[in-house]
Formats: C-alpha cells, sequence, structure tokens
C-alpha cells in the first residue's frame, strides 16, 4: 500500500499490534483530564477512523461498538451513545475508504471533518432530551481541530511502515 | 440480478448487515441504560478494565501539579495555614455553642416526645477529575465500593450541598452535582420556612421552582435542605437567591440561585451516611393490619399519637 494512492512509495504492511496500540493510546489520550477544554479532538474517533479507511478489512464497526462502549463507562455518560457514533462513523470511514486515499492529505481531512461532524452530533442527538442545554459551541469545535490534524496523524500513524527511499547495502535491516 | 461473483477473501458479514446489527444494539444500550438502571453490572464490568487506565492516563497529570506545588512559595502554605487557625478559632466558639445547643435540643425534644433527629456522620472523599461527558455535571471521587459507598448518599463540604452519589464503582464513586440538568433538591428558605425544590440548570447555576409570582422570596435568601425527600439530612444549606423575575402572565416566579458550596472546584468533599429509613408503622406493613385499624382500640391509639 502506499500513502495514497497516487503515490509512488510503497508502504512496509501494517502490524496488528501496532494498531491496537494506536487504539490503546488514543483511549489514553481520551481519558486525561481535559474536560474543561471542550475543544480537544475525539482522539479515538480520529485514529478509528484513520485506521478504518487504511485498513477496512482489520478495523471495523465491531472495534468501533467496543471502543465506544469503553469511552461510555470512561465518561460517564449513557451506554451506547458513544457506541452509536463510533459505529457509525466507521460504517462511513469504510465506505469511503477507496475514495479518500486517492486525494492529497488536506483534502482528505475534508473528507474526515463530516464524519468527526457525525460523531458529535450523534452522541448529541443521543443525549438531546427536552430542555437540555446545548453543552457550548465548542462541543463543535473539537473535530475541526481533529481534522486538522489528520495529516500529523498520518504521519505519525505510518511512520512505522515507511522503508527507506533508497535502500543502503551496509544497513542491517 | 443477485447473481455476485464467490467471494475471494472472507470478509465477514455484509457491511450493511453488520452496520444494522451495531446500530440496534447501541440503540437497545442507550434505551435500557437512560430508561431502567439496569445495565450497572456490565458498567461495573467494563470499569475493571478502563478505571486502572484512566489512574495511568492521571498519573503524570498529577505528577506535573503536584511539582507545581512542590516548588510554589513557602510563604504561601504559611498564609493559608494561619487564615485556616484563624478560622478555627473562629468556628470553636460557633461549634462549642452548637454541642450545647444540640443537647439542649435533644433534652427538649425528648420532653416533647418528638422523635430525635438523626445525627449525621460521614466520610471525606477527594475529588479526582471531573467526568467528560459535557452534557452532565459530575465528579469522580476517590471511595467507591469498598468503602461501602451506595448510591443516593449526600455530599457535602464545608459550605454546603455539593451533589448526590449517583454510580458505585468498586475504588471509585460517581457523584452528580446540584448542578446538573437532572438534579432536584427538596428544600425550604431559611427565613420563611417555605417549601420548594430546586433544580440544576446544567451551567453553573440553580433554579427555584414552583413558587407563586407572589411569594414571599428576597435577593440573598438562603435556602436549606427540608429533608422530605428522606435522603438529605434538614437545614443544610444548598444556595443563595440571587436574581428573581416576576412576570405576572407566569404563574411562577423565576427565580435563580447560586449554590453555596464550592460545587464547580474540586477538593475534599463529605459524603453523608445514608439516612435511616423512618420504620414503617406496624398499621401500614400489611392489608390485613390495615383491617385491623378500622377495630376502635387501634383508633383510638393513633387519635393518642
Amino acid at each position: 500500500m502506499q500513502p495514497t494512492f497516487y503515490s509512488s512509495r510503497i508502504l512496509l504492511p501494517v502490524r496488528p499490534w501496532f494498531i491496537a496500540f494506536s487504539l490503546f493510546v488514543a483511549l489514553l489520550l481520551n481519558f486525561l483530564p481535559t474536560s474543561a477544554w471542550p475543544w480537544m479532538p475525539d482522539w479515538v474517533a480520529l485514529v478509528l477512523l484513520f485506521w478504518c479507511i487504511r485498513e477496512p478489512r482489520r478495523v471495523g464497526m465491531g472495534a468501533g461498538f467496543l471502543l465506544g462502549l469503553i469511552m461510555d463507562v470512561a465518561d460517564a455518560g449513557v451506554l451506547g451513545q458513544h457506541a452509536l457514533a463510533y459505529v457509525l462513523a466507521a460504517y462511513a470511514g469504510s465506505a469511503i475508504a477507496r475514495r479518500v486515499l486517492w486525494f492529497p492529505l488536506a483534502k482528505q481531512a475534508l473528507h474526515i471533518l463530516p464524519l468527526l461532524l457525525v460523531v458529535q452530533g450523534v452522541q448529541y442527538l443521543a443525549r438531546a432530551m427536552p430542555g437540555i442545554v446545548l453543552p457550548g459551541l465548542d462541543y463543535f469545535v473539537g473535530p475541526f481541530v481533529g481534522a486538522a490534524l489528520w495529516a500529523p496523524l498520518t504521519f505519525v500513524l505510518l511512520l512505522p511502515q515507511f522503508q527507506p527511499v533508497d535502500r543502503d547495502d551496509n544497513r542491517p535491516i | 440480478m443477485d447473481h455476485q461473483p464467490p467471494p475471494f477473501f472472507k470478509r465477514g458479514p455484509a457491511p450493511l448487515a453488520q452496520l444494522s446489527f451495531y446500530t440496534m444494539l447501541s440503540l437497545a444500550l442507550l434505551f435500557v441504560d437512560s430508561r431502567f438502571q439496569t445495565l450497572e453490572l456490565l458498567r461495573q464490568g467494563i470499569s475493571f478494565f478502563t478505571h486502572p487506565l484512566q489512574q495511568a492516563a492521571h498519573a503524570p497529570v498529577e505528577f506535573l501539579q503536584n511539582s507545581a506545588g512542590y516548588f510554589s512559595s513557602l510563604s504561601r502554605l504559611e498564609d493559608e495555614n494561619a487564615r485556616l487557625k484563624r478560622a478555627q478559632l473562629v468556628n470553636a466558639e460557633t461549634i462549642l455553642r452548637t454541642r450545647q445547643l444540640e443537647a439542649e435540643n435533644e433534652r427538649l425534644r425528648k420532653l416533647l416526645d418528638v422523635r430525635e433527629r438523626q445525627k449525621v456522620s460521614g466520610q471525606v472523599a477527594q475529588v479526582i477529575y471531573a467526568a467528560r461527558d459535557p452534557f452532565s455535571r459530575r465528579v469522580i471521587v476517590d471511595k467507591g465500593l469498598q468503602d461501602k459507598l451506595s448510591a443516593g448518599q449526600p455530599v457535602v463540604d464545608d459550605a454546603g450541598v455539593v451533589g448526590q452519589v449517583t454510580r458505585v464503582f468498586p475504588f471509585v464513586a460517581e457523584i452528580t452535582l446540584i448542578t446538573d440538568k437532572d438534579q432536584a433538591i427538596p428544600v425550604q428558605i431559611l427565613r420563611t420556612g417555605q417549601r420548594s425544590v430546586v433544580f440544576g440548570l446544567g451551567d453553573g447555576q440553580l433554579d427555584l421552582r414552583f413558587l407563586p409570582a407572589s411569594a414571599d422570596v428576597q435577593n440573598g435568601d438562603t435556602l436549606v435542605t427540608s429533608g422530605l425527600d428522606g435522603v438529605f439530612p434538614r437545614g443544610l444549606p444548598v444556595a443563595k437567591v440571587v436574581h428573581i423575575e416576576r412576570d405576572t402572565s407566569y404563574s411562577f416566579a423565576r427565580i435563580h440561585c447560586a449554590p453555596l458550596a464550592w460545587v464547580e472546584h474540586f477538593g475534599e468533599v463529605m459524603i453523608l451516611d445514608p439516612r435511616e429509613v423512618m420504620p414503617v408503622p406496624e398499621e401500614l406493613k400489611a392489608p390485613e393490619a390495615a383491617k385491623a385499624l378500622k377495630r376502635p382500640t387501634t383508633k383510638r391509639r393513633l387519635k393518642r399519637d
């Protein structure tokens, strides 16, 4: 696989443990006490979407559902709220997987933005009861921050798959 | 039309089938969890996995905070110490008098043959962090099932009511603050004794409802718990009235209150022991007993009470 489909650079195959590790780190990032900063992106949604797009056969709705349940318990919200949002996002992510990777990173981020907004919007609808207070507009700033982080995230998560451009014969690996 | 090529790669169920399965499952969870509180076991099971992770995530943050505190000047601590000592001296007189008053009150109540007020005790817990859920106002404290906490216990701090324990996990417990949208506390106005219910608004403010537009309420009135709910002990300060809107087109006045306790600041809180349930009178326990009520002897006894 390539970083983007028009790139001529061939990547090493992904290691399954790295997918699990990155999702685990995303969970830890979400568990940081950042409730005072509502503009923090939802790291789990971001990394989940990344793998749903890069590896739709390995990561999909099942992983989204499990991660959603974990987030629901950690968040002290209603069970099923994150699960529903992540499942829908994972479906949309794997549906657009073959199309998105034809675009450069900036345009990929524009594809990711609506999916991240869906994640927040679905949670909002799931909790929307008569008279509930809108948690503030910064609740919907998170997805924009997340979309802006798409390019650096792609670079970091693809790092283990890059191989040197020109092979060095003296290099052991 | 339905002739599909044989699958080269095993891909599991079709995406749409998976989507509908997981969506249905999530919706069912959402419905069951918000309507009936029957999924606590599943929640506790998952919390066995998430709580260690959350602790691990908080460790570096705590370390940074502690080290910042370590390097803060000693003089601040000295100031605080002196202030606290002064406050203790000021309060000591009140506490001593309260003890004497309590004893006197108990004696008088015994004379009047009124049921004794329940004494309250509790345990101190530390607020670890605020729940990440932006739709509610909840905090997590460092005591849980192992400290014999149970859902429903009142939580106070040095200035007034903070909230109520709503969920208990093995090592931590979740407290819904009084400013939460779903939280309501029966209160009475200290000055007039009028009873009502105060609701959280979700934005750090409280709303005193169901008081007629002509009710005797003033800015600065203190609201204390009325104890009618059987959960909160009587007389704990809850809030102060800050703004009253009397619109004659509505039958109720809009009364905004500010909590007295440091609700949204995190420190130590006191979790009060649950109030003992008032025993049901023998006459009301069983339907046969209800029939017995009609007998004249029982009637006389009731009248005397």
